[in-house]
């Protein structure tokens, strides 16, 4: 950062004109690179922050702006942390205690294989599983609206009974324009029998260009046709305006320091989440102790408290011992104010693909997970939160998909009990890692998660045949337990732009 | 009919003594010396023989560099035979005294009787002039060879994992070779250390499955398997695309190669085909190293992924090996249409690459499509074209 001393210093020289100062300034910027690193920085405020609101509105509007959707939130969070207290007294383990020094020790020296480890992890369960969330959802009712006993063509047959607005095909045929059948798309037009002459060397070409010129609204723009494999983990750190700098290492051993000092009760979940999921899979087995890495420290990364200002959510509050009720003595708990549910540690796993490296695989998932993955598992009315996913999933297969959703639904299988799984996890864990990785370059390209439920709908479309012909709600699941084979673009595409509506 | 046999079996058949005769339309999975490749010394011996032999022609295959290695043809790690080369070995260990050699018997398989050493004291009963030594010298059954122990392998996850790949061969003269599509990479339960420590630790050394599915860890999902994509993915993603296809050429060459090493001293028995398990090490420069060649790769499953990999290798091979599942006749030409091949890919095939010169039409996309490459050939006198030089 030297440069950047010498340039200030030379301002100071007399050559500086006051009257060309502003044009000076402009011009050094542009030609230190910095310009391009502030536009990059706007950007990714732009991305996450919701639009400027209503100057009296409060700051509970930007979290969530309908009330009863934060009520809920509200009730389904003390439901949380009640479960997580009553895990806490029956074991008798404090949420939180200070290590002793030897097992600081033993945990630095074992920093790198955590999965050797085998504590006694028997007696925890995950808080909640996607299936008690799901039920939560289902009761989700909006008391100033009236539904009407009557059946009518408009009556929503699925689970979710709220009335959320969600786009239509044409709608999202606009959205999703670049994924559309005249447009050259990685995960489809660089296939084996089509010649990397028609669109995948070009593609290349342009990705490198892109990274060259660092910019984030290009790269967002260019990934929405996917990403080719060597150029991922750049093009995603530029996109999340990640740059591993000095700071952000220090940062992360922090962090690392605190997870040898003091043990958390998470941990444990944590653990157990990995050991139940992660280390059953064909994939993301080999990456076990990394995961331990990133989600030990991202419990305490107090800065991921930030993310609540406009998540709908609010981080769990706990009393040091024997003041409870006592607000001087109320702490976050765990420090990041994220309790980790079954299938957590899901998210973080597909990144190992990518970044081997902990400071940086960390600092992407953690950007990941405040910009996206957090509306996955909070009560909001956000299109991209999973009420609106599951709305417009059950939409989109009653409107194009009307006999195979009343069929389904009639046998007691109703669509979106299977889907729901996938959707919470975007999918991480059912598709092959490198279809997963597609799909979820167009989730940063388009800055939505309205992909997975489109995705969600296409893949009924795709099993519809043989799903017509179950009767029974296991029978639907076997035929759908599969997606490892599936290729994501070409069914995203088949179903937004070449079915028949 | 087609005659599955054990190696065993395949001795009985083709010993002079059983005055056995193999019909026309009697196939079998094995060629009659396949120990010139899948046996540990024998396999080394041949391919020193093959590198000697090109030197001495001149070929440009042979090359070396500054240091006297052999640029194209360095793939197995320096290796002796024991008793036998016991001298020039100490005389190798002397010059790099703390590194680590692995001593294997030459007649086992599934990691027994494999242990590493750090000290001469270890192999001391090997030694020739011992007077401990149990040994009759020319006993095959005793003898063991003893490599250089590669202690910087790529690591992923922090664990070491070797290949093992599928190679099918349908004739040695001319060489047709095919590769299954979908190896895959074990890796071993424990966190890799080349501390001296863990040398005992079979755990952390050992890939092979008959002896990692005995650790604790081990898991009966995935059994500690990823298939060869999912490697490629890794690799392309965190070290590039160039240098991931470099290392997936070097591992096809390497393959060939070895076979070209050995074809001139198999018996060409036109009712053999085989199906060999190739072991191959990557280390962290990415550099393939060919470990052994196996006549009988397991055929076990230890997990349910695993029998269906199983099954449609064997259903594969018997496509290409029989065509059109007819009766066998032993005098076909052993060119099977494209349709059957499967899951397996042309690797090399000896008549096609001599036949033309411009062959580039076979290759689509770089590491993906084998096909036979640039001009190589038997005489190896013509340049080679590959695509890593």
């Amino acid at each position: 950062m030297s440069y950047k001393w010498n340039h200030v210093a030379s301002l100071q020289r007399p050559e500086i004109k006051l009257e060309s100062l502003k044009e000076d300034i402009k011009e050094y910027f542009k030609i230190s690179g910095w310009e391009k690193k502030l536009q990059n920085a706007v950007y990714s405020e732009l991305s996450v922050f919701p639009s400027p609101s209503h100057p009296a509105a409060p700051p509970e509007h930007l979290k969530e702006p309908l009330v009863y959707m934060r009520k809920a939130q509200g009730s389904w969070e003390k439901r949380i942390l009640k479960s997580l207290n009553s895990m806490c007294t029956e074991l008798s383990i404090p949420l939180a205690r200070k290590r002793p020094v030897g097992e600081q020790k033993e945990l630095l020296n074992k920093w790198n294989e955590m999965g050797t480890d085998e504590p006694d992890l028997s007696l925890f369960r995950p808080v909640y599983a996607p299936k008690d969330f799901l039920e939560v959802l289902i009761n989700l009712r909006n008391p100033n609206y009236e539904n009407g006993d009557s059946l009518s063509f408009r009556t929503h047959l699925g689970l979710i009974q709220v009335p959320l607005k969600v786009k239509d095909i044409p709608e999202l045929k606009e959205f999703f324009v670049e994924l559309g059948l005249t447009t050259g798309q990685l995960g489809i037009d660089d296939s084996t029998q089509v010649p990397p002459e028609l669109f995948e060397n070009e593609h290349v070409r342009i990705g490198q260009k892109v990274l060259a010129e660092q910019d984030s609204a290009a790269a967002q723009q260019y990934i929405r046709q996917g990403s080719p494999t060597a150029l991922r983990a750049e093009l995603w750190a530029l996109i999340l305006n990640i740059s591993s700098q000095p700071e952000d290492i220090l940062y992360y051993e922090q962090l690392k320091t605190n997870v040898i000092q003091h043990d958390l009760l998470v941990d444990s979940l944590i653990y157990k989440d990995v050991k139940l999921t992660a280390s059953n899979d064909d994939y993301y087995f080999v990456f076990e102790d990394y995961l331990y890495q990133v989600l030990l420290c991202f419990s305490r990364d107090t800065s991921v408290l930030g993310h609540f200002a406009y998540n709908s959510a609010s981080p769990p509050k706990s009393y040091i011992r024997g003041k409870l009720g006592l607000e001087e003595y109320a702490v976050f708990y765990p420090p990041n104010g994220v309790i980790p549910f079954h299938g957590f540690s899901m998210y973080v796993a597909p990144l190992c693909f990518l970044y081997h490296e902990p400071s940086k695989l960390y600092q992407i998932f953690r950007e990941m997970y405040v910009r996206f993955f957090f509306r996955l598992h909070s009560i909001s009315s956000h299109p991209s939160g999973i009420v609106s996913l599951c709305l417009l999933f059950e939409t989109l297969l009653q409107t194009y998909l009307p006999q195979l959703f009343y069929h389904l639904r009639e046998i007691g299988a109703q669509p979106l009990r299977i889907s729901f799984k996938w959707m919470v996890r975007a999918f991480s864990g059912y598709l092959a890692t490198d279809q997963l990785l597609l799909l979820w370059d167009r989730i940063l390209g388009y800055n939505s998660l309205e992909i997975l439920a489109v995705l969600a709908a296409a893949v009924f479309a795709f099993r519809a045949v043989n799903l017509m012909e179950v009767t029974s709600l296991a029978a639907a699941e076997a035929v759908l337990a599969d997606l490892s084979t599936l290729k994501v673009m070409p069914l995203l595409q088949i179903f937004l732009f070449a079915t028949v509506t | 009919m087609i005659n599955w046999m054990s190696v065993q079996t395949i001795r009985n058949v083709f010993s002079v003594e059983t005055g056995y005769r193999l019909s026309d339309d009697q196939i079998v999975n094995h060629f009659p010396n396949h120990y010139e490749l899948t046996r540990k010394d024998l396999m080394v011996k041949n391919i020193k023989r093959y590198r000697k032999e090109l030197e001495k022609e001149g070929s440009p295959l042979a090359e070396k560099d500054e240091n006297g290695k052999y640029l194209y043809l360095d793939f197995v790690p320096v290796t002796y035979m024991l008793p036998a080369d016991y001298n020039l070995f100490v005389e190798e260990f002397r010059k790099s005294p703390s590194s680590t050699w692995i001593m294997k018997p030459c007649g086992k398989a599934q990691g027994k009787g494999i242990f590493l050493i750090n000290k001469l004291s270890q192999i001391k009963k090997w030694s020739r002039d011992s007077k401990t030594s149990s040994f009759v010298s020319q006993s095959t059954k005793e003898a063991y060879v003893i490599s250089l122990y590669i202690n910087n392998p790529l690591l992923i996850g922090g664990r070491k994992f070797d290949l093992r790949l599928y190679v099918l061969v349908s004739t040695y003269r001319p060489l047709r070779c095919y590769m299954y599509k979908l190896g895959f990479c074990r890796f071993c339960t424990v966190k890799y250390t080349p501390s001296t420590s863990e040398l005992d630790n079979m755990f952390v050394h050992l890939t092979n499955v008959a002896i990692q599915k005995h650790g604790e860890d081990y898991n009966h999902i995935h059994g500690g398997k990823w298939t060869v994509n999912n490697l490629r993915l890794y690799l392309e993603s965190t070290r590039g695309k160039e240098v991931t296809s470099k290392l997936f050429d070097e591992i096809h060459w390497i393959i060939v190669q070895s076979l070209k090493a050995v074809a001139p001293v198999m018996n060409n028995d036109k009712h053999c085909f085989e199906c060999y398990g190739y072991d191959i090490i990557i280390d962290d420069k990415l550099k393939p190293w060919l470990i052994e060649v196996n006549a009988s790769p397991s055929l076990t499953s230890s997990t349910a992924n695993d029998r269906i990999l199983k099954y449609n290798l064997i259903n594969d091979t018997l496509n290409i090996a029989v065509p059109n599942g007819e009766i066998p006749d032993c005098k076909w030409n052993k060119s099977p249409p494209k349709e059957v091949l499967g899951n397996y890919e042309i690797l090399y095939d000896e008549e096609l690459a001599q036949g033309d010169g411009a062959d580039r039409e076979l290759r689509s996309r770089p590491g993906q499509s084998l096909g036979p490459k640039g001009g190589r050939s038997r005489d190896s006198g013509r340049t080679v074209l590959t695509t890593w030089k």
